[in-house]
């Protein structure tokens, strides 16, 4: 009886886990894969003939004399998205902790609308929200005009294609993720425990320094990630407000399979990509020993 | 946390205006871009006057609608795998026994959102072409029932997670085998659950742009693909019209499919 | 003497393998018989639920059967057995109206529609709920869910209907109304009622007889006369009422009637059924009502002197508490304020405690 439960079981989770192995996780471990092999001379790649190129070409170029010399390029394109990435956290999390905070204090209907708000922008097309943003920020948009409605003239802000524009707008494709679990740890707190600090001689500084930050830490952490993350992947947001110029990652790893045909390197970023990835989820889960997942 | 905000104790300096810059930061460019598409002027910057023309140009476009069309079908045919593999799954992972490998069977569910939308769309083109598969319509769908999995499948599981499961003890007690059980109490429980992931996983296939770039070929251009090239041509008021559209589509599928999850007997 | 429907026979029952089993279950066997409202008591966790869910058949027995009317059940699931549940939740389906909730149990039988409703109204009837057939279950209050549960259990008219702790939701004068009119609905069906409950007035208030259950064992089986007046365990008089329990030697004296010896206290004589027939060290148990107070010159072989450590006025009675000597725990007695006179002794005076031959029970273990 116990095993036919089981199986029934089985049966049922089946197709949905099947799905995925088939169509997600075996083509990650092809890509692990083809990273390690030798490109195509013209795209593609050669199957079975092993090389670490793509690893090698990372750091080295060979110059016309064939000697091996360090080549910074990519490690620029690393370097500006963790760069950005990080600064876009940032600014996620002074706008996001207090918005949370501000959520966990209305009354149950209008937390539960506050809440849908932040949402809407997630489930809306990326594409179409980066491009308000090209509307807002480009010469002659709404900013600039704003701001020469106050009286200074800018002459033209030139600010879109230039990284604050893409650190705009990944700040502004994120921020809902930054809230959410911030808010939900926020929600389970007890407030009398912040009202035992006010007892206990706590002024309001100190009560959100001493308590509510520190109940609140696995939320940031998790709202931390969930920004940091999938922002070191962003692809569309430096594509349309960096206009190209101002690559990240996911613009590199995209390029290996466009004009630049190198598909071993492309497949050594996106697995390292995901590295990244993985291993700051298994870092949160040791720590907090749970995975961060919003639970609103 | 549940406190009266009226009480001055919980006003904190700053939250109150750092949470309305929050929303005016999230909300400003979509109000822009819906007003945006109303105006009469070619130059999109200047207000000039109301007018829907843009948006009769958008819906008059041969390509876009074609495009359109694309993503419909793709849409629908993720959508209907996807909630159809969900609903089982969320139906096999609910209370009862647990059983070895259900947290290796979790992290499988969640996969599709762990890893970044670029690698899921290069590992998945190198997968094809591996196989040789050609790219097309199908490639895409593939690709879209794998991201469209948990999303269906999260709203579904809480339902179920929600649901007195002694409901269906009830039903085996009164003589309800274990398929009427299912088909008289569990189903017309869940039946808002299921009717909430199709719409998240609808609009989250319709929404995708990275994915069907890579995985789609010449054959499949979905109206995201379409739109990002209007927008690399060019700033055009029949961009800020479809732009508009897509948005109010989203958000109209997001409303309504919160409200139906918030159905309870 | 009545038939037996439900028996269980040396039924073990555990939960999780391995390092971490539970036995929830150690060998019962039980009979209830035709027609009785049968009573499991006992603490969470002392099996009792899933004694009942076991003859639902929604869990299966480890070791031993279970047995209707001399037929095993094991092998039934429990949409095949003529046993309907009024679960401890209600579970009432909240998509389905009341009177659905009601015919779902007919159709599934395959009872047609036309019959299903006509005695549905007769259980609506009987649950006085008459004109709440097109309601949905959410719009009703918490003790008319109670009716409607019973109502949807009892109309496939089952062999026996179990109930889960099924008042324990309600406040404590829904509940005694919902006491008698469980027991009505019990008479009036002919149904056997199979309860489970933690609550030792209701199992008291309603039942036949009595099982108290404890860490997965039935201790005792009676009337709840006997169980209350006559508990074989300690943990029976403790769990059902108030107990002073006193340690002490049994010896059979001169004249052959049986005396317990308190150590440091002195002696009482035992009437000849309150004994277990053992002599020796035993424990007795004795109810404090039935002890009596008087003044400290009063003497015989049915009194021990003591001092009153304190005492509570607590409105029907005065409870005195009395120290008899060192090392032996302060009685507990029980002075009814029927006359109004409350201040019959005072802290520190000293007392003679009266204990009638036939109030103290010697204990098994």
């Amino acid at each position: 009886m116990r095993n036919l439960v089981r199986s029934k079981r089985f049966w049922l989770v089946a197709p949905a886990v099947v799905y995925i192995a088939f169509f997600m996780a075996i083509p990650l471990l092809q890509m692990a894969y083809v990273s390690v092999l030798e490109r195509g001379e013209y795209g593609g790649v050669n199957w079975g003939v092993f090389s670490f190129d793509a690893y090698r070409n990372f750091i080295f170029e060979r110059d016309l004399m064939d000697n091996l010399m360090i080549n910074t390029d990519y490690l620029q394109v690393f370097a500006r998205s963790f760069g950005l990435s990080a600064m876009t956290m940032t600014f996620a999390l002074i706008l996001g902790f207090p918005t949370a905070f501000y959520i966990s204090t209305q009354a149950q209907s209008r937390r539960n609308f506050l809440i849908f708000l932040v949402t809407i922008p997630f489930w809306t097309n990326i594409l179409v929200r980066n491009y308000a943003w090209i509307l807002l920020l480009r010469n002659g948009g709404l900013v600039d005009n704003l701001l020469g409605f106050f009286g200074w003239e800018t002459g033209g802000l030139d600010i879109l294609y230039t990284p604050y524009a893409v650190s705009i707008g990944l700040t502004y494709t994120y921020l809902p993720f930054m809230v959410l679990p911030i808010y939900a740890s926020l929600e389970k707190l007890d407030h009398r425990l912040i009202e035992a600090a006010f007892d206990l001689g706590a002024d309001k500084r100190r009560a959100m320094m001493r308590v509510i930050l520190p109940l609140a830490a696995p939320g940031i952490a998790a709202g931390c990630i969930l920004v940091f993350v999938p922002c070191l992947g962003a692809y569309v947001t430096p594509e349309l407000l960096g206009g190209g110029k101002f690559n990240m990652i996911a613009n590199l790893i995209g390029s290996q399979f466009g004009s630049a045909r190198n598909w071993p390197f492309g497949a050594g970023l996106g697995f390292v990509l995901l590295a990244v990835v993985l291993l700051s989820m298994v870092a949160y889960s040791l720590k907090f020993k749970s995975l961060p997942e919003d639970k609103s | 946390m549940k406190v009266d905000t009226s009480n001055p104790l919980w006003r904190f300096r700053g939250v109150t205006s750092a949470a309305m810059m929050f929303f005016a930061y999230l909300y400003l460019p979509i109000v822009v871009l819906i007003a945006l598409s109303f105006n009469e002027n070619r130059l999109a910057t200047i207000w000039t006057g109301f007018t829907t023309d843009w948006y009769l140009v958008a819906l008059g476009n041969d390509d876009m609608l074609r495009a359109a069309g694309n993503s419909l079908i793709i849409a629908v045919s993720a959508t209907v795998i996807a909630t159809l593999a969900a609903t089982l799954a969320a139906l096999g992972m609910s209370s009862g026994n647990r059983f070895r490998g259900e947290a290796g069977v979790a992290a499988m569910l969640a996969l599709p959102l762990l890893v970044p939308e670029i690698v899921t769309a290069v590992a998945t083109l190198l997968f094809f072409v591996a196989l040789g598969v050609k790219l097309g319509l199908l490639s895409v769908i593939v690709a879209h029932t794998v991201f469209c999995i948990p999303f269906a499948y999260l709203p579904i599981r809480a339902r179920l997670e929600g649901m007195d499961p002694s409901l269906t003890e009830a039903a085996h007690d009164l003589y309800a085998n274990e398929w009427k059980a299912f088909r008289r109490v569990t189903l017309p429980l869940l039946w808002p659950g299921i009717m909430s992931g199709a719409m998240l996983s609808f609009i989250i296939s319709l929404d995708d742009f990275v994915i069907s770039y890579f995985v789609g070929g010449a054959g499949a251009t979905t109206l995201p693909i379409y739109i990002f090239g209007m927008i690399r041509m060019g700033i055009t008021p029949e961009v800020n019209a479809v732009s508009a559209l897509m948005l109010l589509v989203s958000i109209l599928f997001v409303s309504v499919s919160f409200l139906i999850d918030r159905i309870r007997y | 003497m009545s038939e037996v429907v439900v028996s269980a026979r040396s039924v073990s029952k555990s939960f999780g393998n391995g390092a971490g089993v539970v036995k929830a279950l150690d060998d019962v066997s039980v009979d209830i018989l035709q027609n009785e409202f049968f009573t499991m008591l006992g603490p969470s966790g002392c099996g009792k639920t899933t004694l009942l869910r076991l003859i639902g058949g929604f869990e299966q027995a480890t070791a031993g059967e279970i047995l209707l009317e001399g037929e095993a059940l094991q092998d039934l699931p429990p949409y095949k057995r003529p046993i309907n549940t009024v679960f401890q939740s209600y579970a009432l389906f909240p998509h389905l109206t009341v009177r659905q909730n009601i015919t779902f149990g007919l159709e599934m039988k395959g009872i047609d529609r036309k019959k299903a409703n006509a005695r549905a109204d007769e259980m609506l009837e009987l649950v006085q709920l008459a004109q709440y057939g097109d309601r949905v279950p959410s719009q009703l209050s918490g003790g008319q869910q109670q009716r409607i549960a019973l109502a949807r259990a009892l109309a496939p008219a089952p062999k026996v209907l179990l109930l889960d702790e099924p008042l324990s939701a309600l406040d404590l004068k829904l509940r005694k109304e919902m006491q008698v009119e469980l027991k009505r609905l019990q008479t009036e069906t002919g149904i056997t009622f199979v309860f489970v409950t933690h609550d030792q007035e209701e199992a008291l208030a309603m039942s036949d007889r009595i099982a108290v259950m404890q860490a997965g064992h039935i201790l005792q089986i009676g009337a709840p006369e006997e169980i209350y007046e006559r508990p074989t365990h300690r943990f029976v008089a403790d769990f059902i009422g108030e107990s002073n329990f006193l340690s002490g030697e049994i010896f059979s004296s001169a004249d052959g009637a049986w005396s317990l010896r308190v150590e440091g206290v002195g002696e009482v004589v035992l009437a000849q059924e309150s004994s277990t027939g053992k002599l020796g060290k035993v424990t007795v148990s004795i109810r404090p009502e039935r002890l009596s107070l008087g003044h400290e010159s009063e003497q015989g072989t049915d009194r021990l002197k003591g001092v009153v450590a304190n005492k509570v006025y607590i409105g029907t009675d005065t409870a005195y508490r009395i120290h008899l000597g060192d090392g032996q725990p302060l009685l507990s007695v029980r002075v009814q304020n029927a006359n109004g006179v409350t201040g019959h002794f005072s802290e520190g005076e000293s007392v003679s405690v009266c204990i009638p031959s036939d109030a103290a029970r010697v204990l098994v273990d």
